[in-house]
């Protein structure tokens, strides 16, 4: 392309000399190609280093007990014990979002594509990217005040938050999916004489089924790191012990990673301690520590006030690069 | 020759019509429920709020005080933080995310083309914790003792790269941001690329346009609805990061005029306060900082998603 070809006709060749406006246009061409290409370089040098960081740093860390102990709550602050209740609590959590937001998902995926007239369906598109869109912070919130203002924190809180997140994303990839199965099955099925439920739930979905589950997996992939809906939810799991109670608060590996979170559970631990102590009769201390007292006034939101006040978090200590 | 039945049997066709009446009912309340969703979080979320509209009104949005101490909550310094974090974030997201889009349209070889943009997609798997907490080990100290300095000592002059350097700040969030916004700007300027009509490019090359020219003249112009609205969904996402966010910009109420100084966000606050709050009026506030962020983002994304739908619409045909 940027030399002159061997044996070309004189006049030809001449639409090939490089003159010094072509040269700039070249110049700039290959500018331009480099800059694209060490955009993709970096991004991919940005993912390298992140990962090998995060090997490098949590190496030391890496054992059998690791794996199969819970932290030990005296211990808090050292390296004690292991993350198995957080490993269970977020197969709880996720195994509670995926029984939520599955099926749903699927259904809204089924009227969207095979049901619903175009415009519906394209209000409904609408939504599941709004939904897609909210923060997820706000769904935490919301879940906050639908459920854990009036019964407290538990697994079963956090995992709807999650469902509300995956929701979307499973419901889009089975839309997806169902697009592509051939319109010739929808007209077999139909031709046979089935009706369309039958069409459906016998032929569409069972063609689809492989899809759908790929959709679902990358959906718990990306519910199972959400940190932020689970901070209002599911974070005051007291006891490291090892819970599969849905209605308890359970520990989560994210928010086990989270410094802010594991400075706060301990502080919870503390503070649960002195509440128990300092609190009037009258409002008998609850045998669930998680669950809200009376109106969040100084409900459980006012023992823990220690992120601001008591303590600020200092997690930088802990996690020092070497 | 026996009839064929040109008739099913009555009952039959009753149950048929039963079931397809109630898949129509359940997939359409699944459907409704979708929409109806959207109405609770927002109905939920104002409604936590109205303790702290009623006390401080529209002025919460321009105070600037965050004191538990004495019930006064304002949210313009975390509207602030988000809005700087945000915009520095797609600044730096939005030129690089389309490099990469069209190296891996235009450029890469086939042979490492899906592996590049598969790698970029796991960009967006990495859970915002891990990148927080990465943020504090190894962004934090390169800020603090590399790129901090190193702008210092050529635009220390201008206000904005004056102070000391930290390992905490706006420039630190906003480049965890940067990380997170890329891969979603990317691999939507990545569809629009590869819609851009075969025809068109080859005509600018026929012309004898360089790769670059092709690009600029035609690749660009035609995406360019739908590259505005990758960068809109891009900044979705960066003003609604809370976990990384708080972990590296330090979480101070404060208006700094550096980039290097603390700050926070609408989010980070809502997500560092979660059982920090003292009083109802305190809760409340959280939640009224939940619904700036809420309106935000509501706005932002309708916008985006219907400049994407009409791209679709006018460039592609009805699909």
């Amino acid at each position: 392309m940027s030399t002159t070809p061997p044996n070309i006709d004189p006049r030809a060749a001449a639409l090939f000399q490089t003159d010094g406006r072509l040269r700039r246009r070249r110049i700039v061409n290959r500018l331009m190609e480099a800059l694209g290409t060490i955009a993709s370089l970096a991004a991919v040098a940005v993912l390298v280093i992140v990962v090998a960081s995060v090997v490098k740093n949590g190496w030391g860390a890496f054992s059998v007990e690791f794996f199969t102990t819970s932290p030990s709550l005296s211990g808090f602050g050292t390296a004690e014990g292991g993350i198995l209740s957080s490993i269970v609590g977020s197969i709880l959590l996720v195994v509670i979002a995926t029984i939520f937001a599955l099926p749903i998902g699927v259904l809204v995926a089924i009227f969207v594509s095979e049901v619903a007239p175009r415009k519906v369906a394209d209000v409904i598109r609408l939504a599941l990217d709004v939904i897609n869109g909210l923060p997820t912070i706000v769904t935490g919130i919301f879940i906050f005040s639908v459920l854990v203002l009036a019964q407290g924190q538990s697994a079963i809180a956090g995992g709807l938050a999650l469902a509300i997140i995956g929701l979307p994303l499973i419901a889009r990839s089975a839309q997806e999916v169902l697009r592509l199965v051939p319109t010739s099955y929808r007209e077999a099925g139909l031709a046979l004489g089935a009706p369309r439920w039958r069409t459906i739930l016998g032929v569409i979905l069972p063609t689809s089924l492989g899809g759908i589950l790929t959709g679902t997996t990358l959906a718990i992939a990306r519910v199972a790191g959400e940190t932020a809906p689970l901070l209002f939810t599911t974070s005051l799991a007291v006891t490291t012990s090892v819970t599969w109670d849905p209605t308890q608060p359970v520990q989560s590996m994210p928010l086990t990673m989270n410094p802010i979170t594991r400075f706060s559970t301990r502080n919870a631990a503390t503070t649960l301690t002195s509440y128990r102590s300092f609190r009037p009769i009258t409002r008998a201390a609850p045998t669930r520590p998680n669950t809200a007292p009376d109106a969040p006034s100084d409900g459980w939101l006012g023992w823990l006030n220690a992120y601001e006040t008591a303590e600020p978090a200092r997690p930088d200590s802990r996690y020092r690069v070497r | 020759m026996t009839a064929v039945p040109t008739e099913f049997p009555a009952g039959r066709r009753f149950g048929d019509r039963i079931g397809d009446n109630a898949l129509y009912a359940i997939t359409a309340a699944a459907g409704a429920g979708v929409v109806v969703l959207i109405g609770a979080v927002a109905w939920k979320v104002f409604d936590g709020s109205s303790l702290a509209f009623s006390d401080f009104g529209l002025g919460f949005l321009v105070h600037s005080v965050w004191d538990p101490v004495h019930n006064e909550f304002g949210a313009l310094s975390f509207i602030y933080g988000t809005a700087v974090t945000s915009f520095i974030a797609l600044l730096l997201a939005a030129p690089i995310a389309i490099g990469i889009a069209l190296y891996l349209t235009e450029l890469a070889p086939r042979a490492i083309r899906e592996t590049v943009g598969a790698l970029v997609e796991m960009l967006a798997a990495i859970p915002s914790v891990i990148l927080g907490l990465w943020g504090i080990l190894v962004l934090g100290p390169f800020m603090l003792n590399h790129l901090e300095p190193w702008l210092q000592s050529f635009l220390g002059w201008i206000p904005l790269f004056s102070g000391d350097p930290s390992q905490k700040g706006i420039l630190s969030a906003s480049i965890v941001l940067t990380i997170m916004a890329v891969p979603i700007i990317a691999s939507v300027a990545r569809e629009l690329f590869v819609r851009v009509p075969a025809e068109l490019k080859d005509g600018a090359r026929a012309l004898g346009a360089t790769r670059w020219e092709v690009v600029r003249g035609v690749v660009l112009q035609y995406t360019r609805a739908g590259l505005g609205a990758a960068v809109i969904l891009g900044l979705g996402r960066a003003l609604g990061e809370a976990i990384a966010v708080t972990q590296v910009i330090g979480g101070t109420v404060n208006i700094p005029s550096s980039l290097f100084e603390s700050g926070d966000t609408l989010a980070s606050r809502i997500a560092a306060q979660y059982q920090g709050s003292a009083s109802n009026l305190q809760t409340s506030s959280l939640f009224y900082l939940a619904a700036i962020l809420l309106v935000f983002s509501l706005i932002i994304n309708l916008i985006a998603q219907l400049i994407v739908r009409r791209f679709e619409h006018t460039h592609i045909g009805a699909s």
